[in-house]
């Protein structure tokens, strides 16, 4: 019994060691590819025959990635700054307040989380040429300043806050807004967390807005501006690694240190949501 | 005496209707205030797009002129019509049908494998999940390198076990099966996640009692794992469905903004963006995001239908 455990064990671990590989290695190979000098990408090596960050000069300083990864983080922080403002101020007014109309705006919010973004971008695109947005970061920012998911998470965790703490706070003389502030929201900061890097990762990561809102290269987000790079520089494929592995390693590197609040912050949302 | 108590009983009565109305007068306007902003930004951004969406629709425009010709519903039968949009339609549902089933069985296989260990499980947690926080697009160039017909990796790690080199992304049937590994590889980490919390939530006094019921091992995990596990898996199930239908970033890199070759790996996302920003037939385009809309509310309703009925 205890000798049929420990194989069951030894290959369980197995297989996690072989699933692991498969889930790093692209990462490896695009690090391993980003040291290597151009005639010596094609060889299998991992390691390069010899080692160079020329790449990397030439990603950082001959070319917009430093600008373009700033321009995604400004877009990516105040999309997601904004959402954390309205996204539980939303939440907490259906939730906790009884008003005319209640059932009938929660309703018309609650239902454009089907429609794709793909049906908006047209009518959103002759917006911005129709208002002169063009190559403006408040072309990358509006579509994303609150969002119906965001609102329904919110709710559904302000129902965990009991009525009687609120009451509590209005007999002792805080606001309206006081109450929400001070009382509501410091309870449903797990929530609030998972929802900024849900919004974070998704701005950072979008690509299809960006491809059609943007032609200026200095308003390029990361992601266009990988695209555009690769495009320029194509079968350079060292190149094109390093401004992979420029585009990634930060992030990976914010999320290791992050780790367990996002990924509990990911379980959270999914158990609830 | 009384009489005045009894009035004055009532007077404080009506003072505290009084206060009480007051104060949820108050709230009330606390509520419009709070929201009155964002759903105004949701009118504007969100419902009159879409509308204006609905409308373009029956509209034959190419964005320039200042003249729009309505014709009904002429864009939807080009969009069921077309064999180019009718190769696209076919392809969006071979990714939806090859990847999503793929990726919640293998999350689903590896989220009961980590449910197994102690030793290891958050550092593992963490190797999967590295590929939801990296931009797809900086991914989907790794992938592109790594299946090269010539030089890439895979054809040399294929040679060294004596197998051919492969076309891989130069092939018009081999190129979609790469697009989707790499959907797959990215969505595994976030769905094995998701599953793996509802699979802890599982109490464990239910696995207890199937014991001493006498229960086999493959009826544990199909009367009470799959059982219990089943609204999360219908949350998966959707929600990588829904995804996948919108599949763009992926494609666009790895093949190319045409979906090549021979628009193998073109996606409905991929074709909306060519006939509406390369070929600027804006009512197309629109009559086929109206199709997708349609097609992922069924998919939503469905979800909610089936998940009312779970609770009830």
């Amino acid at each position: 019994m205890r000798f049929k455990k420990n194989v069951r064990m030894t290959l369980l671990y197995l297989a996690f060691i072989v699933i692991g590989v498969a889930m790093v290695f692209p990462f490896i190979w695009m690090i391993a590819t980003s040291f290597k000098t151009g005639t010596d990408i094609y060889s299998l090596s991992l390691l390069p025959k010899k080692f160079t960050l020329e790449n990397y000069r030439e990603v950082l300083s001959g070319s917009d990635f430093p600008r373009w990864f700033l321009n995604s983080f400004l877009v990516a922080g105040i999309t997601t700054l904004s959402v954390l403002v309205f996204d539980p101020l939303l939440g907490y007014a259906f939730c906790k307040y009884r008003f005319r109309g209640k059932e009938a705006i929660f309703t018309m919010l609650l239902s454009t989380m089907m429609i794709p973004t793909e049906m908006m971008i047209i009518p959103w695109y002759m917006m911005v040429n129709q208002l002169g947005w063009n190559n403006t970061y408040w072309s990358m920012l509006f579509p994303g300043l609150s969002s119906a998911f965001g609102i329904f998470l919110m709710r559904q965790f302000f129902t965990g806050v009991p009525n009687e703490l609120l009451d509590a706070g209005r007999i002792d003389g805080l606001s309206e807004f006081g109450v929400y502030t001070r009382i509501a929201l410091p309870l449903v900061t797990p929530a609030l967390s998972a929802l900024g890097i849900f919004t974070f990762l998704g701005n950072w990561n979008s690509f299809l807005w960006p491809v059609i809102a943007l032609d200026s290269k200095e308003k390029y987000t990361i992601t266009l501006g990988l695209a555009q790079f690769s495009a320029e520089n194509a079968s350079q494929w060292e190149l094109i690694m390093t401004g992979a592995s420029v585009a990634t390693i930060p992030i990976i590197i914010i999320f290791l240190i992050f780790q367990k609040k996002i990924i509990e912050g990911v379980q959270l949302t999914g158990v609830k949501g | 005496m009384a009489q005045a108590n009894v009035a004055l009983a009532r007077g404080a009565k009506v003072q505290k209707k009084k206060n009480r109305n007051s104060i949820e007068r108050k709230k009330e306007r606390t509520a419009y205030l709070f929201i009155a902003l964002p759903v105004l930004y949701f009118v504007a951004f969100r419902i009159l797009p879409t509308f204006f969406s609905f409308f373009l629709s029956f509209m034959e425009w190419d964005l320039l002129s200042p003249q729009r010709e309505f014709i009904g519903f002429e864009n939807y039968v080009t969009a069921v019509s077309d064999p180019t949009l009718q190769k696209v339609f076919g392809n969006t549902f071979a990714y939806v049908f090859v990847c999503v089933p793929l990726m919640v069985v293998i999350s689903l296989i590896l989220a009961l494998m980590l449910n197994q260990i102690v030793k290891g499980r958050s550092f593992f947690r963490l190797i999967v999940f590295i590929p939801y926080v990296t931009s797809a697009v900086a991914i989907s160039y790794v992938w592109k390198w790594m299946f090269m017909k010539n030089g890439g990796v895979i054809n040399g790690i294929l040679k060294f076990f004596g197998i051919a080199p492969q076309p891989f992304l130069n092939s018009a049937d081999q190129s979609i099966y790469v697009v989707m590994s790499n959907i797959i590889w990215s969505s595994i980490g976030f769905n094995t996640i998701i599953l793996l919390a509802g699979l802890m939530q599982i109490p464990r006094t239910y696995y207890e009692a199937a014991e001493i019921d006498g229960a086999s091992a493959w009826e544990k995990f199909r009367y009470i794992t799959i059982r219990q596990l089943n609204p999360t898996l219908v949350y998966v199930t959707v929600m990588g469905t829904i995804r996948t239908l919108q599949v763009f970033t992926q494609v666009y890199n790895i093949a190319g903004a045409e979906g090549g070759p021979l628009k193998s790996t073109a996606s409905i996302v991929t074709e909306i963006y060519h006939t509406a920003f390369r070929q600027y037939k804006m009512g197309l385009a629109s009559a086929i995001t109206v199709i997708l809309f349609i097609v992922i509310m069924i998919i939503t309703l469905i979800q909610m239908k089936v998940l009312n009925k779970e609770t009830d």
